[in-house]
């Protein structure tokens, strides 16, 4: 039986699990709508390709399935680069479908052409341009297991109209032909390395682990992390991607490290002997200037993309491979360890320099609110943020306890991420309470898609934390541009109750301090899309903070 | 310091973008660049010239290993590698200089494969070093154009 192009796309979605996607149509998507018209999956139509591309990746995220989109060719798979890249510097598994003009209009500038191959190709972790309709359920499959195996990203995958109504035989499902790569280390030196580190966690008198985001990806690497660090009495710090990968609130937790992380984080890697990195990369967040990072200790690094390895920092041993397989592996092999002097000094530092900011009268505080949504929903909930003070403060105040319920734009830092990506969590995971901590900048980035919650009734919770300023900028400003709030006033803010309201979302206006309990436990048992306007401290700063490019040991805090 | 970096690809259209598009991306000196199908019409041969030390070295031949269409990526050293380029030059000549200059190409052993009444155009096929030194000898006569393709590379089999 002959079937058309848009009927094997979506019948190799369906083989591939795909039960949500989420999209924009256009002139060269009809063939592929018009199928999904009767299709068995829950297409969910965004206000802007840039909301869809982040809810797939905020599915992704909050599920560790791939996140699958749509746009049309032209404008709609341009309106998709930020979330690639988003997805792309994250290492998140998306699987993105443009329309593209029929290939005899390819190349000629016909109307709404845009290379999309050419201009993904650096923000994808791989990219096709489909041009045969026989290679079309082939070139899916690569794709799908390419966006998840090894270190995942996003793969996009361009489809002109014609591949999409032209009708070939049923193709079989394809074998895959992907390169093959020969395991980066022999088994020779892999032993060396592994041993190598056992030795350095035996020798060690002041270990620090640091975990970033591919203790998150890699399932079931936190209970391994935990398993590794109790055994050998190894205290923890996160980056803000590996938040969740180890409880925060244990006892061995530091908290995040880095441009605002907690002091004792970053004074512990200042003084450790013996730093392990797992599943992270050495970010100039983290590090701050690289010559000064973890100065005295020696440096292991575990992770699945051997380019990862030595990029920043030389490194004295490593493993390539799966976070959950190499802490499995240590933590097996690792021989139980006290370090009752080390511990005992960093909960010191824990006492003399805990998280704290200043207590004013009648002003909401934004950590106040983070503490608060974290009270409310004992610490259940999942958490997305925006970009800025709201994602920072998001992440010193929530603690994290769980992978995948801390999503943030990490790497990109991407204004807009957290109210699409908080819609995608929710669609993905249905029965967990989901907010949004949101900036007022970053929240009108895409705002339109109220109206995608509202009307898919997607319950998530978007907790403005309004200062009218775009706080982040205005805090470098204050701090090293002697006060010149050169662009960062948000006049001309909308009254975002009523924006709710005229989306058919709740509306909450909090002023006072004693009115944020409440308003989030209203929001909490409200099962519709609330928009709660904090109305926060304007000039609140996010504090420790190591200015950018210094030692991460050097910290600015707020003058009493 | 200066490497040969010799990567095997799928032969796709598109491939050759990514490859040159990790480069500008990653902000990695390429000297030169020649791609060439192999002994399978599958497989294209890149042969890259970079500068850099050896952490540089290290990072970009594991960033290109990790591109999907890269079938193997091998860092050839200069003094165990057949290299060759192939120049073609266009000298000014006169009456009373065309026969220096067709004498410095036979020295050199290139080919003369066109002439007029005010040039010759030569071509020569060599290592980088006798190209410079062929044009180091042409220079003071005046080299109206020249094209050259950028390195190309194999391993050296009998040094192995
Ligand atoms: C798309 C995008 N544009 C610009 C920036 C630069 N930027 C980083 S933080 C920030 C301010 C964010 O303001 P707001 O969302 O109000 O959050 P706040 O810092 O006040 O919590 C800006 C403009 C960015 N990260 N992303």
């Amino acid at each position: 039986m002959k079937k058309t192009g848009a009927k094997i796309f979506v019948e190799t979605l369906l083989e591939h699990g795909v039960n949500t996607m989420f999209g924009y149509p256009g002139g060269v998507l009809l063939p592929i709508y018009d199928e999904l018209y009767h299709a068995p999956i829950r297409h969910i139509l965004s206000r802007h390709e840039q909301g869809a591309i982040h809810a797939a990746d905020g599915y992704a995220r909050a599920t560790g399935k791939v996140g699958v989109c749509m746009a049309t060719s032209g404008p709609g798979a341009t309106n998709l680069v930020t979330g690639l890249a988003t997805a792309f510097m994250d290492s998140v598994p998306v699987v993105a479908f443009t329309g593209q003009v029929s290939t005899h209009l390819l190349g000629i500038d016909s109307f709404q052409e845009a290379d999309i191959y050419g201009i993904s190709i650096p923000v994808t972790k791989y990219n096709y341009l489909v041009k045969e309709t026989s290679r079309l359920k082939e070139v899916m499959y690569e794709a799908f297991h390419l966006a998840i195996s090894g270190r995942p990203g996003p793969v996009l995958i361009d489809l002109p109209k014609d591949v999409q109504t032209i009708q070939i035989d049923d193709p079989p499902v394809p074998a895959l032909t992907l390169p093959q790569r020969r395991p980066h280390l022999d088994p020779v030196e892999r032993d060396r390395q592994l041993e190598k580190i056992l030795s350095l966690i035996r020798d060690a008198k002041r270990p620090v682990i640091y975990a970033g985001g591919g203790v998150i990806k890699s399932d079931k690497a936190h209970e391994a992390l935990l398993r590794l660090a109790e055994k050998a009495q190894m205290p923890v710090t996160t980056t803000l991607m590996g938040k969740g990968g180890f409880p925060e609130t244990h006892s061995l937790s530091l908290g995040m490290l880095g441009m605002h992380g907690t002091r004792y984080a970053n004074y512990a890697v200042a003084k450790c002997d013996l730093l392990i990195a797992v599943g992270a990369r050495f970010d100039d967040r983290v590090t701050g200037e690289p010559s000064t990072f973890a100065k005295e200790a020696k440096i292991v690094h575990l992770d699945i993309d051997p380019a990862e390895v030595g990029k920043i920092i030389q490194v004295d041993a490593c493993l390539i491979g799966q976070a959950r397989d190499l802490l499995q592996e240590l933590a097996d092999r690792v021989e139980p360890q006290a370090h009752e002097e080390w511990i005992s000094q960093i909960a010191q530092w824990k006492r003399d320099f805990p998280l704290s900011y200043p207590k004013k009268e009648g002003v909401i505080s934004p950590q106040y609110v983070v503490e608060q949504i974290y009270e409310k929903t004992r610490g259940e909930a999942i958490i997305t943020t925006e970009v800025g003070q709201n994602q920072m403060w998001a992440a010193q105040y929530f603690k994290s306890t769980r992978p995948r319920t801390f999503i943030t734009s990490g790497g990109l830092g991407t204004m807009g991420y957290g109210f699409p990506a908080a819609i995608g969590a929710k669609i993905g995971c249905p029965d967990r309470i989901v907010f949004d901590i949101a900036g007022d900048g970053s929240f009108q980035m895409n705002i339109q898609e109220l109206a995608t919650a509202v009307y898919n009734k997607v319950n998530v919770k978007i907790a403005i934390l309004n200062n009218g300023f775009l706080g982040m900028v205005r805090q470098w400003q204050e701090l090293f541009y002697g006060r010149r709030y050169s662009q960062t006033t948000l006049n001309g803010n909308p009254d975002f109750i009523k924006i709710a309201e005229g989306y058919g979302a709740l509306g909450i206006r909090v002023e006072k301090p004693e009115d944020v309990p409440s308003a989030i436990e209203r929001a909490i048992a409200e099962d519709h899309p609330v928009v709660i306007d904090f109305h926060v401290d304007p000039e609140e700063n996010v504090y420790p903070m190591v200015p950018p490019g210094g030692a991460i040991h050097n910290m600015l805090d707020r003058k009493e | 310091m200066r490497h040969i970096i010799s990567v095997l690809v799928r032969n796709h259209p598109g491939v050759l973008s990514h490859v040159v598009g990790l480069f500008t991306r990653r902000s990695y000196n390429i000297e030169s660049l020649a791609a060439g199908v192999t002994e399978n019409p599958d497989v294209t041969r890149i042969t890259i010239v970079v500068t850099g030390d050896d952490l540089v070295l290290d990072q970009v031949m594991k960033q290109v290993n990790k591109l999907v269409d890269v079938l193997n990526v091998t860092d050839l050293k200069y003094d165990q590698a057949i290299t060759r380029e192939l120049a073609i030059i266009t000298v000014k000549t006169t009456l009373q200089t065309r026969g220096s200059v067709i004498e410095i190409a036979n020295v050199f052993g290139a080919k003369v494969v066109d002439m007029s009444e005010d040039t010759i155009t030569l071509e020569l096929s060599g290592t980088e070093r006798v190209l410079q030194n062929l044009m180091r000898l042409l220079n003071p006569f005046g080299i109206s154009e020249m094209a050259r393709t950028g390195m190309i590379a194999l391993a050296m089999k009998s040094s192995e």
